[in-house]
């Protein structure tokens, strides 16, 4: 009966309703799933900083009281980080892996569907604790012991609701990140080495290993805070033998792997589209994975770059700042590399590319940004300020969003079977473009002149940068929605395509298929030579 | 405000293009880099970023450039052909092994600024530091001196009631007074939750975690007032504990030092006397608007949820001693923290006096430094 | 990549996820609300816990349904060890991250507390009275906490604990080679002398705890030697309590006649997890009792 499933057609049978979107096990249900999912949290979210732009547009305090800006801004990190970029990149891995390898679906379905149908629920419970007494204020960081305390020096529901929603996060997480390392060890097409595995894959297969390794030290961090609320131990509580800071290794311990968890998928992504736009093969597939597995490595021994002012001795700050500085070299040698792919290549510039080329300047003002904060004694001035939620937006943030947005132009139509509206693609991309940096460039400065982060009013020197970046926010926020509006109308409007290869540069076995992908991707494995 | 006028000339041409958003006068205090800083580390800070500035400048002008030479002469429509290479060893070698030798290179200077800035030892002046929900209290150690330095921006101010002074966010009550030309050693510590004692023109933060202690040290070059803020999320009054320092001569140091011991003295002679219900309630204002209006708001009406009333409040018309042991002692696990070792006797006698007959409260009775002393006894 | 793809086992779509996911979410929900001392959060966390169970029932039971049949291709089984072995990974870096506190606690924050190095401030402004020892009993201040009269020593109970641990998976690994070896028998008790074991383990934890709180005053609330004792010892043991249930019901599984010499890697799963267990134990025994 399962096996009638698999039959070969473009619109073959599949379950219907409940079956389909809630029962499911087809990794395209599944990554549909997570891409609308991740779409919604990102609205959300985005409407927060939207919110506390509004609140930052002038000096003074109009709209949004302190302690409430606070958990704005902790709501927005979490759900951005764990409800929107992550579950995006998840839809992507679902969508392409088993047409990348060759596969009939994932190795995993059930657990597949399991990993996706925690975030909704884990995610309730992150947004119950907005309207419980004790919401989270600590930032996405949830340092102790403000994150035990609060404003209000009581111990709360809210907060542990933030707990349980980490603890399924990060199962959902695990759960997922094995599916997929699974997938690509087991699934692959007869003939396709690793070495020969598309780099999207290769990106996932490392991000999947980070998760695994990352993801349940956070699971630790957090019940300890946990019992620290509740039961009386004092992990992170000098009185007793603790330390608050120990709760800050143990965050950047899964936390420095989570930005690389973020970004790696992006740099495959950018793999795929640079080539197929500059119609040229990669340059340096080989060195693109030792710089991934290298990236990897140094991201277990940096941690302790995000606490250089917490007061470790010298030797913990000198060997984290070498480690650190260490980074800049694999991620150098990706950036020429995709550089080296475009030169003397036969180049055109469709949304995708567009994509991948401000993916590629973003990120490297974000990485040049990071090598300045490496640098542990200027990290002293430039720490908790704006400089460093501008750098991190620009690494991990807007690059992932782009990495994004230029996946679903690439892939969209071979998933759909059709064209989006490619002149409203590219205004829409100049549109956020523009506004992107006009929100987060003048952060730079704002942060260099001594704003800190984090704070919900400030004073008048700031206050010109400030409005400029609210302006950019709303125009960003705006474009957004414009974005999803082409999607939405690709995927219910849009022309159809029958074409295999819609690309004419791209390469790689998913555009062997027809388009729209058939229901259970290749039925029977092709090989690879 | 010193020593900036070099980084706004650079930033001049970008500024004038902008200046149509803002009023001009906010447009000469921008600032858009570090400041170059009064102490010889805040140099050494201001040079390691201009120079890891410079670098990574100069390298993403090279990348650039090629990649939009790409962009420009190998594009397509223009007819251009791929070439299919896609390796190349020596290139490949050299932008591994180049960046690898800027690092190493980078390093140096680093880790000997690194160095300076942990060598907190023979310091002439040595100040504890500690971090509140949401104030900093110093204390000199070798004199003995011992304030709370609080926001001194009125709420009218931040909620737009009133036209906003000129260092709006960054003006307290009690700043912290310190001598040029001697090394003072800071000992950092925090009460409650994390905070961040940062002033950028000494070229350092330093994270204040409560049961611990973290230094730093600054050996100020000029006289002035140097303003910062707490740098690490400590919740609601984040944004509203700044720092001032103000910097002097080391003569009219002394001469400060002197005046706060006499302070000192007279206070503790004040612990004897006994004072009108005018006297109580008029400095009794005026500390309950520096420690107490954070939370419990100018106007005593708190914020729901949060912080409870003091208008109306069984405790502030209830008994007068279980009152003043709030006051001295704190709520376990509220955010009342005990004010016993922030503020004298005849502080909190005139904050008990003020809460209990403002407010509309009313109560009527009235506490005296005396009282007070006779209850921290107890 | 050999295998037979082909006929790759693509599941039908399925309840149990989506059930698994709405239980977790009252299970912990309810947990939530139960630690705030919220009335009628048992029933909405019992509640959870019912959905949990069933999802178990009926997932298991769905897999191990497939398998009997003979549904799943060398392919499969390959995958599913992949998970397991990946599952395993990520368990031992859950212990890690306790074990990198305990490290923490005993090489940084007490001696830190006790002046050491660059903290001498630290000492000598807030605690100065306190002395930097492990185990840490006297604690930098009591308040709030409740002082341990005595460590745990390590060679009695703890002693006899890893001892009986060392020899469960001897029995495992008999039962493995009776599997192999068509010997049913063998099997069956070599499983059922493991689960015994694992049992007899977790019962004498118990008494331990009980030791530790009446005889040595040692609680989790006794600062931070306490906290990680617990937290470690705890975790450890309910992880020994869930591999005595896998293990119990390979053992039924293997008295209703299930897995043959080449298919059974149910068994090979739990075993596995066993011996993760009981290195865990291995771990704990030199650094949370021993040194």
């Amino acid at each position: 009966m399962t096996h009638a499933t698999m039959t070969h057609a473009a619109h073959d049978e599949h379950p219907t309703w409940l079956r389909r979107w809630v029962f499911t096990t087809n990794h395209k249900d599944i990554g549909t799933l997570y891409l609308v999912f991740a779409a919604l949290m990102f609205v959300f979210a985005g409407s927060q900083a939207m919110a506390f732009r509004l609140e930052l547009f002038a000096p003074g305090i109009q709209f949004i009281d302190p302690l409430a800006f606070n958990q704005f801004v902790t709501i927005h990190g979490l759900v951005m980080v764990f409800g929107a970029v992550m579950p995006a990149f998840a839809g992507l891995a679902n969508w392409l892996i088993p047409m990348m390898i060759g596969a009939p679906d994932m190795a995993l379905p059930r657990i597949n569907n399991w990993g996706f149908w925690i975030l909704p629920f884990a995610a309730s419970l992150l947004l119950l604790s907005i309207v419980v007494p004790g919401t989270p204020e600590a930032g996405w960081t949830m340092y102790p012991p403000l994150s035990i305390v609060g404003s209000s020096g009581k111990v709360q529901l809210g907060g542990d609701l933030l707990i349980f929603a980490v603890h399924l996060l990060g199962m959902s997480s695990i759960l997922g990140a094995i599916n997929i390392i699974v997938t690509i060890l087991n699934m692959r097409a007869p003939g396709m080495s690793l070495m020969k595995l598309p780099m999207f894959c290769w990106a996932w297969l490392i991000t999947a290993f980070l998760l695994i390794a990352a993801m349940p030290v956070l699971a630790g961090g957090v019940t300890m805070l946990l019992t620290d609320r509740h039961f009386g131990t004092s992990f992170f509580d000098a009185a007793g033998g603790g330390d608050p800071v120990l709760f800050q290794h143990i965050f950047w311990f899964f936390g420095h792997p989570e930005v690389y968890i973020i970004i790696l998928p992006a740099f495959g992504i950018i793999s795929h589209i640079v080539p197929a736009f500059s119609r040229k093969p990669l340059f340096g597939y080989a060195s693109m994975i030792y710089a991934l597995v290298g990236i990897a490595f140094l991201s277990f021994i940096v941690w302790a770059h995000h606490m250089y002012t917490t007061g470790m001795p010298l030797a913990g700050n000198l060997f984290f700042m070498y480690a650190t500085m260490l980074i800049a070299v694999p991620t150098g040698v990706k950036i020429f590399n995709w550089v080296s792919t475009m030169w003397k290549g036969s180049l055109s510039f469709e949304a995708p590319m567009l994509c991948a080329l401000a993916f590629i300047m973003i990120f490297t003002v974000g990485g040049f940004t990071g090598m300045m904060l490496a640098m542990a004694p200027a990290d002293y001035q430039y720490h908790d300020t704006y400089f460093v939620v501008s750098h991190f937006h620009y690494t991990m943030g807007i690059s992932a969003i782009y990495a994004i947005v230029g996946a679903i132009y690439f892939w969209l139509p071979k998933w759909s079977g059709r064209l989006y509206d490619e002149r409203l693609a590219r205004i829409q991309f100049w549109i956020s473009i523009v506004a992107v940096n006009v929100t987060f460039f003048p952060q730079f400065f704002l942060g260099l002149a001594g704003m800190p982060r984090r704070i919900p009013d400030y004073a008048l020197q700031f206050a010109d940068f400030n409005m400029l970046s609210s302006l950019g926010a709303w125009v960003f926020g705006s474009a957004q929605l414009l974005f999803l509006y082409i999607v939405l109308k690709t995927v219910f409007a849009g022309r159809r395509t029958a074409e295999a290869r819609v690309w004419d540069g791209a390469t790689g076995l998913e555009w062997t298929l027809p388009s729209p992908a058939p229901y259970h991707s290749f039925a029977t494995p092709p090989v690879v030579h | 405000m010193r020593g900036r006028n070099k980084s706004n000339r650079g930033c001049a041409a970008f500024g004038a293009g902008l200046a149509s958003l803002g009023p001009a006068a906010a447009w000469a205090e921008m600032r858009v880099n570090l400041p170059e800083g009064v102490t010889p580390i805040s140099h050494e800070v201001y040079d390691l970023h201009m120079l890891i500035l410079a670098i990574c400048a100069a390298i993403g002008v090279l990348l650039f450039a090629v990649m939009f030479y790409s962009i420009y002469a190998h594009r397509r429509s223009k007819g251009a052909v791929a070439v299919q290479f896609h390796e190349h060893a020596l290139v490949e070698v050299l932008w591994t092994v180049v960046p690898f030798v800027i690092l190493v290179a980078m390093a140096v200077p680093a880790t000997k600024s690194m160095i300076a800035l942990h060598d907190t030892g023979e310091a002439d002046v040595t100040v504890k530091v500690t971090g509140y929900q949401w104030k900093w209290q110093y204390e000199y150690l070798e004199d003995g001196i011992k304030f709370v330095s609080n926001l001194k921006t009125p709420s009218e101010q931040i909620y737009d009631g009133a036209a906003k002074g000129e260092n709006y966010l960054l003006e307290v009550d009690n700043p912290l007074v310190l001598p040029v030309n001697k090394k003072v050693r800071f000992l950092i510590t925090a009460a409650d939750v994390l905070h961040a004692w940062w002033v950028p023109e000494f070229g350092w933060k330093q994270d204040a975690t409560p049961g611990f202690v973290n230094e730093g040290w600054a050996r100020i070059e000029k006289p002035g007032t140097y303003r910062g803020q707490c740098t690490e999320l400590c919740g609601r009054g984040h944004g509203f504990m700044p720092i001032v320092v103000e910097a002097r001569s080391e003569a009219e140091y002394a001469e400060w030092v002197e005046e706060r011991k006499q302070e000192r003295a007279a206070a503790e002679a004040a612990s004897a006397e006994t004072f009108t219900m005018e006297q109580l309630m008029e400095e009794g204002a005026k500390v309950y608007n520096a420690s107490c209006a954070a939370c419990h708001q100018a106007k005593g009406e708190g914020v729901p949820g949060a912080f409870p009333a003091i208008a109306g409040s069984a405790t502030a018309k209830g008994p007068v001693g279980a009152h003043m042991n709030i006051v001295l002692n704190g709520r376990p696990n509220t955010a009342m923290m005990p004010f016993g070792g922030q503020l004298d006797d005849l502080h909190i006698a005139a904050v008990v006096t003020y809460e209990r007959n403002a407010f509309g409260n009313g109560v009527g009775d009235r506490v005296q430094p005396a009282d007070v002393k006779a209850a921290r006894g107890r | 990549m050999s295998g037979q793809p082909h006929s790759y086992y693509l599941p039908e779509p399925s309840p149990w996820p989506f059930i698994g996911s709405f239980g977790l979410f009252f299970t912990l929900g309810g947990l939530a609300l139960l630690v705030n001392d919220i009335s009628g959060a048992p029933y909405v966390m019992g509640f959870g816990f019912v959905v949990l169970l069933v999802m178990l029932f009926g997932w298991f039971g769905t897999v191990i349904r497939e398998g009997e049949s003979g549904r799943y291709s060398e392919q499969v089984d390959r995958s599913f060890r992949w998970g397991m072995a990946w599952f395993i990974f990520s368990e031992i870096m859950f212990f890690a991250g306790f074990f990198g506190v305990l490290f923490y606690a005993r090489m940084y924050s007490v001696p830190w507390l006790g002046g050491l190095g660059e903290k001498l401030s630290t000492h000598t402004l807030l605690w100065p009275g306190f002395e930097a020892v492990w185990p840490l009993l006297t604690l930098p201040s009591a308040d709030g906490y409740t002082e341990a009269l005595e460590p745990m020593g390590a060679w009695g109970l703890p002693a006899i604990n890893t001892l009986i641990l060392l020899s469960s998976g001897v029995t495992v690994t008999a039962a493995h080679w009776g599997l192999v070896h068509a010997n049913r028998r063998q099997l069956i008790v070599g499983l059922a002398l493991t689960v015994a074991a694992g049992i007899l383990f977790v019962v004498l934890q118990g008494v331990e705890y009980i030791h530790a709180y009446r005889e040595l005053g040692l609680k989790l609330t006794s600062g931070i030697y306490g906290s990680t004792f617990f937290m470690l010892t705890g975790f450890h043991g309910f992880h020994v309590t869930l591999g005595v249930i896998m293990l119990a019901v390979i053992l039924f599984r293997a008295m209703a006649g299930h897995f043959t010499p080449d298919s059974h890697f149910a068994f090979e799963a739990v075993a596995w997890y066993w011996h993760f267990v009981d290195v865990v134990w291995l771990l704990l025994f030199v650094f949370v009792y021993w040194l």
